[in-house]
């Protein structure tokens, strides 16, 4: 037993040393991006930067794997341990700033007012967090494949109708050519599906949750929502895409291999696209299915926690983590999108005349929020669950009423998150 | 005779063989693809070049991997966690069997029939009270008092360190030993502890490699759940939670299929070389229900 | 009793419990405690991340989980009474209109179809649940016990049966067929994903070859009919081994004299197995029956790594339920609810197994 209590101990005399008394005042931050080097580098310049330029605060990273992030932040604001500075998914922090766990940002309107709509975390009127980077969805396609086909290139101004779309997935199946004629990414289970989907919901003019109404029924289960499960149905149903197991590796490579004739992409895809492509590679605007085109907005972004005994020290990082040439940095490392003109601009790839210019404009232009709701937790995770059953050929208006309900039901059990 | 005894002993290791490949070939798939590019690894899954060693191969995947996460630590973090709570567990778990099945006491078979029915308490369901228990629990370090257990190793350990199939595993041996050689000792002036200490543990070497290698399986392969929820140090972080710094969008399947053999091969060494006295052990446990 | 035989009872109360006491404070604080706690908690509506404090909610998380409905429909007629076919088939009202909102409905309202049952005069029996997940995990999870408790312990006996011969080099089998214990679950199940994949599935390309191409590429863990199957394979695959070295304990405790006088009297292979070796399996096959019913019931991380309960609902399980509600979705009550029901289910189980063994001890 001696034995083990000495290991014990000096165990944890080791961990100690970690933490070595400092002058300046410790501000823990945590971060998703564990075993991601690039990422981690981006950011530790960034921390690195802000401490040498100023002596009152010092930052500390611990990064999280992307996987279990949120499992763990949860379980850690459930202990009450959170960090000053959190790192929180875009459409996850209503729910958090609702709980308590999250300080409004203290911030000059201005310094923000430049950010793309999807880079802003606000809630019940307030900021709450600031992302340095935005996502974008487009649909990658091949001008040689649309010109041989004889099908229109569709503009940020004029967008594919959805029946012209239907009509382009037809006519690329009835080619022959390929395994699929559009790759919706089925195999990348979690947020993608309410990120990347939903908007398609969106743009038949229903929605996950109802916010004025804070409830799901008549929004995801209405007509528009009918409309569009019946559309999702039969996409799977006339083989235009494939299913639910879709191979992993076919989705990273499936569209560069030609076995896609279009798929539905994120722009942290674009490079390899290009490369293999060049000048053929086109990111088309989202089809508008009578609501408006829409795409999927917010990805991660920073704020503080309400438990921070350091809320300035943790205001200030965010502050100096948003210059432009950060925002150009991530951009250039990673290939997310740049938040604000002026660094887009910066940027190597999203500068006017670059290769992913389009994507800033399809931001800036189609970005929808997803339902900014408390609720917004478990219904997004509904959402994925009716999807798959759907494109698994459950019975559409039964899959979303229960849907519906089981978000409702959450809703209710919550009080309705008030 | 001879002809037709040697075709049926070849029949026999044929069958062996078959079989054999069949527990085999997952661990030899893993194993191959670490050598080899995503790419290949992919394209050679779809055919039986999954199980040979072609095409290029390097160790790159193992560089990666190196680089990737700090595997070294998480491997130490894994191994350190493990073998002390094996340690200690294998000395509670004696004791409270010994008890169990020598003494006589007041509340013996109710205390030891709630014992070993929380074995069917699957660990999942109670992650969240326990969470809200350890975070509450005071603790002495050399590093002073802490008032939470959460970023720790005993966090790690020492709820784990009781468990019923232990304890069911050494009751059902030492029910199977002469207790005329108790009784003897007792007889002699021995104190209990004495008898358990001199007299029994020393026959209990089976069922002890037994119970240690259950135990060593049952924490090195399953620090999933429980690490995401109470670790948020990457110090204290094991191996199997390691794994998820693999996923990444574009997933490195190469690397994954590094890591994991990283991570395995050191258990499968461990049990080749003691896989003689396991089995061994485990048979003569005989245990009998 | 005389005052020494008093106080040697006394000595050994106290040597006994404080023997005992380290193990059982540990499993009471670590495991009993937090059960209980999962026990009240399945009598709230606590979230794991709320502003809003608890409050005590009866049975209401288990009437949602086991709540079912009956409905009996007629089927639907046209102007003249004539029951309106569809495909040759009669046509039934939906049953999206008695569960949403119908007043005349008030007890089926939000549940969904499970199962319907013909009766005579074309009418149909609908029975509906109002968790329909929960009663299709809970559904699968036994019948994932009972087919993976019977095949993997038949299968362990007969691999046992197979090495416990005195050949050449039978160690190295022995190893080999145990090898897959040691790796965890999780990997096993990431390994597994690649032999079962639909489009490059190493499964698929060996079916392929030793068929000559007649076996056409199957999407085991996408489709709804192989999904839970193929979970049960694997699952065998990963446990089997160690089942097989209990068995191996317990054949090694039958006499060899026994298997002599089988020999002399020249009885089959199979009639020595069924009166010698058999009979003298019977306490090592209860236990090898309840440890993998055990472990069965806590079906889990196969699910969680390969189809997270899909396609639709195939493979949900008990333990992902509880999983999935309690964390994801922050319903800790709810999941709790499972967890407790669980626990009572194979407490159940378990009681009933040592009823039927129970002349044993």
């Amino acid at each position: 037993m001696r034995e083990i209590g000495t290991l014990i101990a000096a165990a944890l005399a080791a961990g100690a040393m970690v933490g070595v008394a400092n002058a300046q005042t410790k501000l823990s931050m945590w971060y998703h991006g564990a075993g991601n080097q690039l990422e981690s580098e981006l950011l530790g310049n960034i921390i690195a930067d802000f401490n040498s330029s100023q002596s009152d605060w010092v930052v500390e990273l611990e990064s999280f794997p992307q996987a279990s992030y949120n499992e763990s932040i949860t379980a850690a604001a459930l202990a009450g341990n959170l960090p000053d500075i959190i790192d929180v998914d875009g459409p996850i922090l209503p729910n958090w700033a609702w709980a308590g766990y999250m300080s409004p940002l203290t911030i000059d309107d201005e310094k923000i007012s430049g950010f793309l709509p999807g880079a802003i975390g606000r809630w019940t009127g307030e900021v709450y967090a600031i992302g340095l980077w935005d996502a974008a969805c487009a649909i990658y396609a091949r001008r040689s494949v649309l010109e041989a086909n004889d099908i229109r290139v569709p503009t940020l101004d004029d967008p594919w109708t959805g029946e012209e779309f239907d009509a382009v997935l037809e006519k690329l199946a009835a080619t022959g050519q390929f395994e699929y004629a559009f790759d919706l990414g089925m195999a990348w289970t979690g947020e993608w599906y309410p990120y990347a989907f939903g908007p398609f919901l969106q743009s038949h003019g229903g929605d996950i949750i109802d916010v004025s109404a804070n409830m799901a029924d008549g929004a995801l289960n209405g007509e528009a929502g009918m409309a569009f499960g019946e559309w999702w149905q039969s996409l799977f149903a006339r083989s235009l895409v494939p299913g639910t197991d879709q191979d992993g590796a076919d989705r990273e490579t499936g569209f560069l291999d030609g076995k896609y004739a279009l798929q539905w992409n994120g722009n942290w895809a674009a490079v390899p696209a290009i490369e293999e492509f060049g000048d053929d590679m086109l990111f088309l605007p989202a089809p508008d299915f009578g609501d408006g085109p829409k795409i999927g907005a917010a990805s991660w972004q920073f704020g503080i926690s309400s438990s921070s005994e350091n809320k300035d020290g943790a205001s200030a990082f965010i502050e100096f983590a948003i210059q432009d040439k950060y925002l150009a940095a991530f951009s250039d490392g990673i290939g997310l999108i740049p938040p604000t003109a002026g660094s887009a601009a910066m940027s190597e790839k999203y500068s006017p005349g670059g290769p992913l210019e389009v994507f800033f404009e399809l931001s800036n232009r189609q970005a929808t929020l997803r339902a900014v709701t408390p609720a917004y937790i478990v219904g997004g995770k509904v959402f994925e669950k009716a999807m798959a059953d759907i494109a698994n050929g459950a019975d559409v208006a039964d899959t979303l009423d229960q849907a519906a309900d089981e978000i409702d039901a959450d809703i209710e059990n919550n009080g309705g998150y008030m | 005779m001879p002809a037709q005894r040697l075709a049926k002993l070849s029949l026999d290791y044929l069958l062996l063989a078959w079989i054999a490949l069949v527990f085999v070939f997952p661990v030899v798939f893993m194993v191959m693809s670490s050598f080899k590019s995503d790419l290949q690894l992919l394209r050679d899954s779809a055919s039986l070049r999954a199980f040979l060693p072609v095409g290029d191969l390097s160790f790159d995947n193992y560089a990666k991997a190196f680089q990737r996460a700090p595997i070294g630590l998480f491997i130490l973090n894994s191994v350190f966690i493990t073998a002390v709570t094996v340690c200690v567990s294998l000395l509670l778990a004696s004791l409270a069997a010994f008890s169990f099945v020598f003494l006589q006491w007041v509340g013996r078979s109710v205390l030891m029939a709630a014992v070993l029915a929380t074995f069917i308490v699957p660990f999942e369901t109670i992650a969240v009270p326990l969470l809200l228990i350890v975070n509450n629990l005071p603790w002495i370090g050399l590093d002073g008092f802490k008032t939470s257990w959460l970023n720790s190793y005993q966090v790690q350990i020492v709820p784990f360190i009781a468990d019923a199939l232990t304890i069911f595993l050494f009751v059902q041996y030492f029910k199977d030993l002469p207790k005329e050689l108790v009784e003897a000792a007792r007889i002699d002036g021995a104190t209990w502890f004495q008898v358990y200490r001199r007299v029994v543990m020393p026959l209990s070497g089976p069922v002890l490699a037994t119970a240690a290698i259950l135990k060593f399986l049952m924490m090195y392969n399953n620090q999933l759940l429980w690490p995401i929820m109470v670790v948020q140090e990457e110090s204290y972080r094991p191996v199997m939670l390691g794994l998820q710094y693999f996923f990444q969008l574009n997933t490195a399947w190469g690397e994954i299929m590094a890591y994991l053999t990283i991570i395995t091969v050191p258990v499968l060494a461990f049990y080749l070389v003691l896989q003689k006295a396991f089995i061994a052990s485990i048979a003569s446990t005989g245990i009998k229900g | 009793m005389n005052a020494e035989q008093l106080a040697a009872r006394r000595r050994q109360n106290r040597a006994g419990w404080a023997m005992a006491l380290p193990a059982c404070l540990l499993i009471f604080a670590f495991l009993i405690t937090p059960f209980f706690m999962a026990f009240g908690l399945s009598l709230t509506n606590q979230r794991l991340i709320s502003p809003n404090p608890a409050e005590f909610v009866g049975l209401r998380n288990f009437e949602r989980l086991l709540g079912v409905g009956l409905l009996t429909l007629d089927p639907l007629r046209d102007e003249n009474g004539e029951v309106r076919l569809k495909g040759g088939e009669p046509e039934y009202p939906r049953i999206r209109s008695f569960t949403r909102g119908n007043p005349d409905y008030p007890r089926l309202n939000r549940m969904r179809e499970w199962f319907r049952i013909d009766l005579p005069g074309d009418r149909q029996l609908v029975v509906l649940a109002k968790d329909l997940v929960f009663i299709k995990a809970l559904k699968n999870t036994v019948l994932f016990v009972a087919v993976v408790a019977p095949v993997q312990s038949g299968l362990a006996l007969i691999l046992a049966l197979l090495i416990n011969r005195p050949l050449r080099g039978i160690n190295v089998f022995r190893t080999i067929y145990f090898a897959p214990v040691v790796i965890s679950m999780v990997v096993v199940a990431m390994l597994w994903r690649f032999i079962y994949d639909g489009q490059n599935g190493i499964l698929n390309s060996l079916l392929g070859i030793f068929s000559f191409g007649a076996i056409e590429p199957i999407s085991w863990l996408g489709n709804t009919s192989t999904a839970l199957p193929a979970i049960m394979a694997m699952s065998v695959w990963q446990g089997v081994g160690f089942h097989m070295v209990i068995w191996l304990s317990g054949l090694q405790t039958i006499p060899q004299p026994l298997y002599e006088v089988a020999r002399i009297e020249g009885a089959t292979g199979w009639q020595t197995f069924r009166y010698v070796t058999w009979p003298g399996l019977r306490n090592t096959a209860i236990l090898v029956m309840v440890i993998i019913t055990m472990q069965a019931f806590t079906l889990y991380p196969q699910v969680q790594v390969m189809t997270r309960g899909g396609p639709l609902d195939s493979t949900q399980s008990l333990v992902f339920q509880a999983v999935v509600r309690g964390y994801e979705k922050q319903d800790i009550a709810g999941g709790s609810a499972i967890s407790v029901l669980l626990f009572l289910f194979v407490l159940a189980i378990s009681l009933f197994q040592r009823y039927l063994t129970r002349d044993r001890d």
